[in-house]
């Protein structure tokens, strides 16, 4: 029985006893494991109330550009400080430019954003990663390279992809403008707890096939919405196989699911890949946290509101044909017929079909490609880059294909360049950019002409998403690459 | 930021007689471009009141002199579905109302009221027409909304109900807070979280 038990008596069992009167039952909830999701949220618990939402820690608040102006004005309303600018770091990456970012940004509104975002963190005394800064990047990817991310934390950032530190053993989840304000005032936040959810994989993945695919399977299979209202926990032996830079990619997009955060428990893997990181605990400090790292599992007879469970051998390279992520197809598979969409699903099926130029009953492999985006929160590290410049190294892009590169931060940029991937991606046709969140959204000039297809290793496929009209298919860095070499969509392991 | 608190309110009605009003009514899309909450009031139900000129329209409710500066909107069943815009909420405070009235709300309204001081009191189908005739037989005809209580009454007649309320929510407006003013409220508590934790995690 994990020893934080005896602490949260009094809170979590004690409010479940109008519920339960019966004893028995009170004496079963007692004993009861814990999920990883659980134990990470009683031990930041800091004041329950019945009926009220409960008043969560927050350790780390990241900010960014776009969503935190406003947060900024409202403590200026209120003469209020940050409450902990040392639990708060900022960088600029939604809409910085991926070229050229030595010189003043042009466009305007852009421009004002990151000018803000300088002043208000000055102003407000916290500490700015910002253009030019040796650790600027994509929120979700400085995080934890620099070690500020590390398991048993709560995280939020006005931003629904922080689900990605999620993948260290910590809850976190992105949050509106109110939200940030509110966290910046009191470093807290006020949640109702979600219900809980295991999503399982065993078995060993095929050669070609990556995270990005395992999540682009579970969300075809439970739909864009399936997991509304849960924490997600992914486990399993697959999952514990993975490298944490593919655990992020999958916990990055449990949102597309609707899940309000992802999670995975944090293992030797983990412990290797933060140690000795920048803000990562040292010394003695370390082997505490350590300690307390590896209570942070769910107990073999916790209870989840609901379980799926997947084999890693059904699992092909995987793309989405449609408008919302849910919309996925094996590279092998057809795009569904209409007469097997659910009656009063129909019309929005066809008209994401029309607005992506695609046949319902055809296939996606040999379609035609324009445009190759590798980046993004979710597939922009070193292992994406290294397994791109791998599969690329010798090899020529397609003619008429237009391949980005953007890196998910100025440290991945120069490991890359360290390694030689540049001069790879040089070679093959692919341009090496510099960090920022870019052709994922389209907020900086990164954008994709309407009606042009772009194969894209980002995170959604919403109408518009890479720029007004763009049609949007969402995989793996592998895939992606292949499709750039080949100039149309390619089975990868068919080239490997 | 601190509201201003709620216990008991009484107040004659602005009665708006229509079902399903939906966000883009109370306030059109046009008036959302603004970066302040404050001056919605102004444009609410700006379709409904004004004509295209810009003038008000003789038979709107809200231009009725008779319920001029009445504190209580009462509208029919489904208020506020449609869009999510904020707004909606933040027009109908700053025009002067501290509570509406309705058979049903839509869920996101609801929040976006309770979130800016303004009480939606969702009553039954037949009490609702009883509000409706109260006003129709009498224009000054008022309604008691207490809090505490959770209850709704017409005046003149004593008839009653109680309404639900988040017990959460209720404890904010009966103290003029908002979220933040609740979690500073319990920045002892913070604070002694704090330093029982090792680490920053």
């Amino acid at each position: 029985m994990p020893v934080d038990h005896l602490l949260d008596f009094d809170g979590r069992v004690l409010s479940n006893l109008l519920f339960f009167c019966n004893f028995a039952e009170l004496i079963f909830l007692y004993f009861m494991g814990k999920t990883l999701f659980e134990k990470i949220w009683d031990a930041h618990v800091v004041h329950k109330q019945e009926g009220f939402p409960d008043v969560l820690y927050i350790n780390t608040h990241f900010i960014h550009e776009v969503t935190s102006p406003q947060a900024f004005d409202g403590l200026r309303k209120r003469n209020l400080p940050v409450f902990r600018v040392n639990k708060t770091r900022a960088t600029a990456d939604h809409n910085v430019p991926t070229k050229d970012q030595h010189l003043p940004i042009k466009e305007a509104l852009s421009r004002h954003q990151v000018e803000m975002l300088t002043k208000n963190t000055k102003e407000f005394g916290v500490e700015l990663y910002g253009l030019g800064h040796q650790y600027q990047g994509i929120v979700h990817v400085i995080g934890p390279e620099l070690g500020i991310t590390v398991p048993g934390m709560t995280i939020v950032c006005g931003d629904s992809h922080t689900s990605t530190h999620g993948a260290f053993g910590c809850i976190a989840f992105g949050i509106g403008t109110s939200e940030v304000e509110m966290v910046m005032a009191t470093q807290c936040i006020l949640q109702y707890r979600p219900k809980t959810m295991k999503i399982e994989i065993n078995g060993k993945l095929a050669k070609g096939v990556t995270s990005k695919d395992i999540i682009l399977y579970i969300i075809t299979q439970i739909s864009a919405a399936g997991a509304n209202g849960y924490a997600v926990e992914f486990a399993g032996d697959t999952i514990r196989s993975l490298s944490m830079e593919a655990r992020m990619t999958i916990c990055n997009m449990s949102i597309e699911m609707g899940g309000r955060c992802g999670m995975i428990a944090p293992d030797q893997i983990t412990f290797d890949y933060v140690k000795g990181r920048e803000f990562a605990p040292k010394g003695a400090d370390w082997d505490k946290a350590e300690a307390y790292w590896k209570t942070l599992y769910s107990d073999a007879d916790a209870q989840y509101d609901k379980v799926y469970s997947f084999k890693a051998e059904d699992i092909d390279p995987w793309l989405t044909y449609g408008t919302n992520p849910g919309m996925g197809v094996s590279v092998k598979g057809l795009i569904p017929k209409v007469e097997s969409i659910a009656a009063n699903e129909q019309t929005s099926y066809k008209k994401a079909l029309e607005y992506m130029g695609l046949e319902a009953g055809s296939k996606l492999e040999g379609k035609k490609i324009d445009y190759v985006f590798i980046g993004s929160c979710t597939n922009s590290r070193m292992e994406d880059l290294r397994a791109v410049a791998e599969f690329v190294k010798g090899k020529k892009k397609a003619e008429g294909v237009e391949v980005w590169i953007i890196p998910g931060s100025k440290q991945v940029e120069k490991a890359a360049i360290a390694e030689g991937l540049d001069k790879i991606f040089a070679e093959a046709g692919f341009e090496l950019r510099e960090p920022g969140c870019s052709a994922c959204l389209g907020m900086n000039e990164d954008k994709v002409p309407a009606g042009k297809y772009c194969i894209s290793t980002s995170n959604r496929n919403f109408e518009g998403r890479q720029g007004p009209g763009a049609r949007t298919l969402l995989a793996s860095p592998l895939m992606a690459a292949a499709a750039a070499v080949t100039g149309k969509i390619t089975d990868v392991r068919e080239m490997i | 930021m601190s509201k201003k608190t709620f216990s008991k309110l009484v107040s004659g009605i602005v009665p708006v007689q229509i079902d399903n009003i939906d966000t883009d009514q109370i306030i059109p899309a046009r008036f959302l471009k603004a970066t302040t909450r404050e001056g919605f009031g102004e444009n609410l139900f700006c379709d409904w009141r004004k004509n295209a000129d810009g003038t008000e329209k003789a038979d709107f409710p809200l231009n009725l002199a008779k319920y001029k500066g009445n504190r209580i909107l009462v509208a029919g069943n489904n208020f506020g579905c449609g869009s999510s815009r904020e707004h909606a909420a933040w027009s109908i405070v700053d025009y002067g109302f501290d509570v509406v009235v309705s058979s049903f709300f839509a869920d996101i309204f609801k929040g976006n009221a309770l979130n800016n001081g303004l009480l939606p009191v969702q009553v039954s189908p037949a009490f609702l027409e009883k509000i409706f005739a109260a006003v129709n037989k009498d224009e000054k005809a008022q309604l008691e909304v207490n809090l505490e209580e959770q209850s709704i009454k017409i005046v003149a007649t004593g008839e009653f109900e109680k309404f639900d309320i988040n017990a959460y929510k209720k404890m904010c407006l009966s103290n003029g807070f908002d979220d933040i003013d609740y979690i500073l409220s319990l920045k002892p508590q913070i604070e002694t979280y704090e330093k029982s934790r090792a680490f920053n995690f």
